[in-house]
Order: structure tokens, then C-alpha cells, then sequence
């Protein structure tokens, strides 16, 4: 039986792939972004996923304003990296994993969630960067991908709580699929950053943390947060943590929060980044886990670096 | 026909891009997709304005267009997305295009964001009479009551009230 084993939320900030297309990660004000991610990495290459399914949004690559799918499920067997607008990112064209996609499909809309299916597909940053920032620059990704799109562009996006009741019907889905596969599930995206207009530049630390407290506290007060509330406290893009409930849906109600990172700014957009183990894994691990867990508390308390005005 | 007023047109200096404006920005959106292949991209730069015309602009848009007048862009029905490929096109990046449609220099705009960003305080309401009561909070707690009373229990009691009030309030 497949399942999930953890789920990673990120932000996709563009200007994070362009530094690292353009080999700027060791300068300073990128160091301090690309250290947040050194121990994730650490921990994606113990995790050793043999799928991950990644929630993001596209930024009018794939979709124009033509068709603009509210879900959209990557069915094909790759995924070529989207020019969009600078050239495509110098990164290896995304696998897929068809069968296990088709299966998703299949389950998750006869559970009521009507996905559009996408057997043709470009990707752009919002889906590449945050593999880079989880499994670095490889020649080739270490493992099959699942794209899952989800329309955060024209205004309204999915609710919080669909997205969240989303995440449960695509475990449901994984649980079903008879193959032994280890899943992990990206949320990506936000946190609090504007981008257009001229309260570009609003950022929400206080809405940011209590976000991330919540994730893996109180994931379902999370899911009532109505759209006016994100673009007025989190700024009008802010509204894409949204994408953050499908992953936390997919989880344990009880999960392990491993690893927090949080820091401003990265170009104009406020990063945050969590890793939440479901805790049947833990638990699984042996007596040690709670042990474990208060100490995992502490490093956690350690990571997270907070910019105070 | 009019245009029914929205809750979120009360967010100053933010233009949400909906149904309404999708549709009027329809011309520009896919002209700016049209820059993500580098031949059009050439051609554009040949010769802006004859480029343009093919893509049933009005005026004021091709106007905006041509001027690098990314806010009037937004007003006339463009997204961020959609334009950041032109501004792409210019060799501009999302933070030199918000630096712009916010009125900074690029200097000062990169000092605001290392230093945290805009605060959003005095950023929420354009009429000033937003209070966290009436939509934010009411709306996410008449969600978990599913009472038509939500409105007026809404201003005491419950805890996850006056924790989203308090947050609203000081951001």
C-alpha cells in the first residue's frame, strides 16, 4: 500500500531559482534564505520519497487566461521545465508518475473533487524551486512527481477548507494504490507578500507565525480563514497559502512538526518553510519518541529565525 | 451594467484580479503570454506598437502598455503574472516592477523589504472603516457556528475570536 510519509510546505519565490540559476546562493543575502533549507535537504535525502506530490500554483505558464482549471492533476509522463519570459529554468525536465496520477484521478473525483487532467503539461517555478530548495541542483530529480495545480491567480482561488478536504481525499487516493510507495507532499507557495500594486511589499510576520503554529497545532481553524482575511492581512498573494492546506490535509490530524524555517524577505515575499512527519511514523520509530519530539521542539525553537523590526 | 461592489475592493492600493477584470484584460494577459517565446519577443521589441496591434487592445490599454504603466496595466484588467513577462522582457524582475507600482526607487524599495517588508498597519482598510468584526472575524466564525446569531456572539467568548480579532488588529 502507498502512503504518505510527510508533508514539506515552501515558498516558490522566482527570484530563489534565479539565484540559483545565476550561482548566487553564497552571496549574503541569498545565504540567508538557502540556509534555512540545508538541514531540509538533510532530511528529504533520509526520507527518500519514492513519489512526491507538489501543490503549487502556475504563474500563467502552463495556463493563460484562456482556461484556468481550479485543479488541475499532471497525468503525463514528464513535465518540461515553462519559458516564462526569461528563458526555461536550467533545470531537469520534472518525471511524472502516470500510474499512480491516473489512480489519484480516478478516486479523487469520484470522491466529489472534479480535477482537470492535464496530459500535457510545462512547470514553472512555483513547482521547481521548491525542489531545488529540498532536493538541491541534481542532474536529474531523485524521484517522480506528481504536479498538482491549483488556481491562486483568478481571484477566487479554492477556500482554505476545500483545499484542506482535498488533501483528505488524496490520501484517501494514495492509501488505495496498491504498490508499496513512500509519498511526501509539497504545499507551496506564500507566505505573506504583495506583489502588484502600490501595497507591493506588504509582509505579515504575526500572520505568518500564527499560520505555522497552527499547520501542525490547529490545521482546521486554518481552514475557516476566508479569502479577505488572507489578502488583507497576508497581501493579495498571500491568499496562495491556500495551497498549504491540501498538503496538511493529506497528513495525520496529530503530526510531528521536524524542522521550521522563517525569513524576510526573499525579493518580495515573506519564506516560510515546515516539515510535518505524520505521526504514525513516529510513533513507529519505538519508545524513544517522546524524547524525541522535546528535543525536536527545542531545535525547532532554535531554527526559527524571526527578523524583528 | 453595474458592477456589484466587492468586499475586497476596501484593500488599498490592490487590484484583485477577478472574473470581471480577467475578462476586460483579456488583450493584455495574452499579448504578455505571447512574450513568453523569444521570437515574439524580438518582434515586440522591433517594433512595440505595430506588435500590438494584433491583439484587439483598446487605446488606454495599448496606451499603458506602451508607457511601462504596470498599475494602469492592473486597472485595465492585467495580472502580475501576465505582465511580469513583459517587464521580463524589459530584463526586469518581480521586485524592480513592484519597486515601480509602488512609486519607491529601487533602492529604497529593497531597504523596505529587507527591513520587513510594509507593514500592514494603516494598510488594511481604504475607508477606515474596516474592524476586524464584521467580515474577517464574523465571516470565520460563522463558519464554525453555522448560527445566524455568529454576528453578535461574535463579540465576546470564544477564544479563537479574540485571538483573530487581536491579530487583525495588531497584524
Amino acid at each position: 500500500m502507498a502512503r504518505i510519509i510527510a508533508g514539506v510546505a515552501s515558498s516558490h519565490v522566482p527570484a530563489i531559482g534565479m539565484a540559483i540559476d545565476q550561482k548566487l546562493t553564497e552571496e549574503p543575502y541569498w545565504q540567508r534564505v538557502f540556509s534555512g533549507f540545508e538541514k531540509s535537504k538533510e532530511w528529504m535525502a533520509k526520507a527518500k520519497p519514492d513519489v512526491a506530490i507538489v501543490v503549487y500554483n502556475d504563474h500563467a505558464s502552463a495556463f493563460s487566461v484562456e482556461i484556468v482549471p481550479t485543479f488541475a492533476l499532471g497525468c503525463a509522463a514528464e513535465f518540461p521545465p515553462a519559458d516564462e519570459g526569461w528563458g526555461p529554468r536550467p533545470v531537469p525536465v520534472v518525471k511524472g508518475h502516470p500510474e499512480l496520477a491516473s489512480h489519484i484521478a480516478q478516486s479523487v473525483i469520484l470522491d466529489e473533487f472534479d480535477l482537470t487532467i492535464c496530459n500535457k503539461m510545462e512547470v514553472d517555478h512555483g513547482l521547481t524551486v521548491p525542489m531545488n530548495l529540498l532536493f538541491g541542483s541534481p542532474k536529474e530529480w531523485p524521484c517522480p512527481v506528481i504536479p498538482v495545480a491549483v488556481n491562486v491567480v483568478l481571484y477566487p482561488p479554492p477556500t482554505g477548507h476545500r483545499c484542506f478536504m482535498l488533501g483528505r481525499a488524496i490520501r484517501k487516493a494514495i492509501e488505495s494504490y496498491p504498490e508499496d510507495l513512500k509519498v511526501v507532499i509539497f504545499g507551496t507557495g506564500g507566505m505573506s507578500h504583495q506583489i502588484s500594486g502600490p501595497r507591493a511589499g506588504l509582509i505579515n510576520s504575526k500572520f505568518d507565525k500564527a499560520f505555522l503554529d497552527n499547520l501542525t497545532k490547529d490545521p482546521k481553524k486554518l481552514t475557516r480563514i476566508p479569502h479577505l482575511e488572507y489578502m488583507r492581512e497576508a497581501g493579495a498573494e498571500g491568499i496562495e497559502m491556500v495551497m498549504w492546506l491540501i498538503m496538511r490535509g493529506a497528513l495525520d490530524d496529530k503530526v510531528d512538526e521536524v524542522y521550521r524555517f522563517y525569513t524576510v524577505p526573499a525579493s518580495n515575499t515573506a519564506v516560510g518553510h515546515i516539515i510535518l512527519e505524520n505521526h504514525r511514523r513516529a510513533v513507529a520509530k519505538g519508545k524513544r519518541a517522546g524524547a524525541a519530539k522535546t528535543k525536536r521542539a527545542a531545535h525547532t525553537a532554535k531554527q526559527f529565525v524571526r527578523r524583528s523590526k | 451594467m453595474a458592477r456589484q461592489a466587492q468586499d475586497y475592493e476596501d484593500i488599498p492600493g490592490t487590484v484583485v484580479f477577478d472574473a470581471e477584470k480577467s475578462r476586460q484584460g483579456y488583450p493584455i494577459n495574452m499579448f504578455c503570454m505571447s512574450l513568453m517565446k523569444e521570437d515574439n519577443r524580438k518582434a515586440f521589441k522591433a517594433n512595440e506598437a505595430e506588435y500590438l496591434k494584433q491583439w484587439k487592445l483598446s487605446p488606454e490599454q495599448t496606451q499603458a502598455i506602451l508607457q511601462r504603466d504596470y498599475n494602469r496595466m492592473l486597472e485595465l484588467g492585467g495580472n502580475i503574472y501576465f505582465t511580469a513577462k513583459l517587464g521580463a522582457t524589459d530584463g526586469h524582475s518581480f521586485r524592480h516592477l513592484a519597486a515601480v507600482m509602488t512609486g519607491s526607487t529601487q533602492d529604497d524599495y529593497a531597504a523596505m523589504m529587507l527591513a520587513g517588508g510594509r507593514s500592514v498597519e494603516g494598510n488594511r482598510s481604504k475607508s477606515g472603516q474596516f474592524q476586524p468584526k464584521p467580515r474577517a472575524a464574523a465571516k470565520s466564525k460563522a463558519a464554525s457556528t453555522s448560527k445566524s446569531k455568529a454576528v453578535s456572539k461574535a463579540t465576546s467568548k470564544s477564544p479563537s475570536k479574540s485571538r483573530s480579532k487581536s491579530r487583525s488588529r495588531r497584524g
